[in-house]
């Protein structure tokens, strides 16, 4: 399956922005199917990397109360046009997804 | 089956079972892309000062406004997706936590950065009902925080 994570990271006044979304229902484990009344499983992301060039700039932890197709942005110091930026996510039921972009 | 079979096919499963709960509590099967210690007592928490003391030991907020801007709407319409901006401009912060007091869990993310990464995290979260949003810079040992009350007209509970 192809990566269903958007990543757009843009270089200015030496900061480098990165903003991504990722494709995850996040579901919390605490609502009910409203037709069958059977508990819906929880089923979300735990963990988010964000990577400059191999090296670790954010690595995020996330409950169940984050939105629906989680988006994110942070930003670092350093970076250059083409580095490599990787964000990688593992949820809670071991699947997991990744992409790389370049810095613009 | 005799009895004797049965007995012996039980035996080999609770060999079998055995082994499994032993190469289990080895460790040799976590999965592949073994995921780092994801704080699960600190997400289960209730409370705010509950999933501090877990996540960092200590509870105690240095309130800190002047130098952190928690932004997020006053007045949320859909408390499934409430967009929150953290930015700072204290030195040598390690991580961003947000936490939401009237949620059924308190805790919602914590961000941990590097050195290199800004105190600015940007992101969208789910609120229960209309509550404080607190947010919790860690500098060493200390606790920097901020919070601002966000109205939810609907929740985040689907309906």
């Amino acid at each position: 399956m192809a990566s269903q994570i958007k990543i757009r990271a843009t270089l200015e006044n030496g900061v480098t922005t990165v903003k991504t979304l990722m494709i995850h229902p996040m579901e919390t484990g605490l609502f009910k199917d409203k037709k069958t009344g059977d508990p819906i499983p929880a089923h979300f992301i735990k963990e988010v990397k964000c990577e400059h060039n191999g090296k670790v700039v954010v690595d995020a932890e996330y409950g169940i109360a984050i939105s629906k197709n989680p988006y994110m942005a942070f930003n670092f110091n350093g970076g250059a046009h083409g580095d490599t930026i990787k964000i990688s996510w593992v949820d809670n039921r071991g699947a997991g997804d990744s992409a790389e972009t370049t810095i613009t | 089956m005799t009895t004797d079979s049965k007995r012996r096919l039980f035996l080999k499963g609770s060999l079998i079972t055995g082994l499994l709960t032993l190469a289990a509590s080895l460790g040799l099967l976590a999965p592949i892309r073994a995921l780092a210690a994801w704080p699960a007592t600190a997400f289960d928490a209730k409370k705010v000062d509950t999933a501090l003391n877990t996540l960092f030991g200590n509870s105690n907020l240095i309130d800190r406004s002047a130098d952190i801007t928690l932004t997020a709407p006053d007045l949320a319409e859909n408390g499934a997706v409430v967009p929150v901006t953290v930015q700072s401009t204290l030195e040598g912060i390690e991580s961003i936590t947000l936490l939401v007091d009237k949620n059924p869990n308190a805790l919602v993310a914590r961000f941990n950065l590097a050195k290199n990464a800004q105190p600015y995290i940007k992101t969208n979260i789910k609120m229960a009902e209309t509550s404080n949003l607190i947010a919790v810079l860690k500098a060493g040992d200390r606790l920097y925080s901020t919070s601002i009350k966000v109205k939810v007209t609907l929740n985040g509970c689907g309906n």
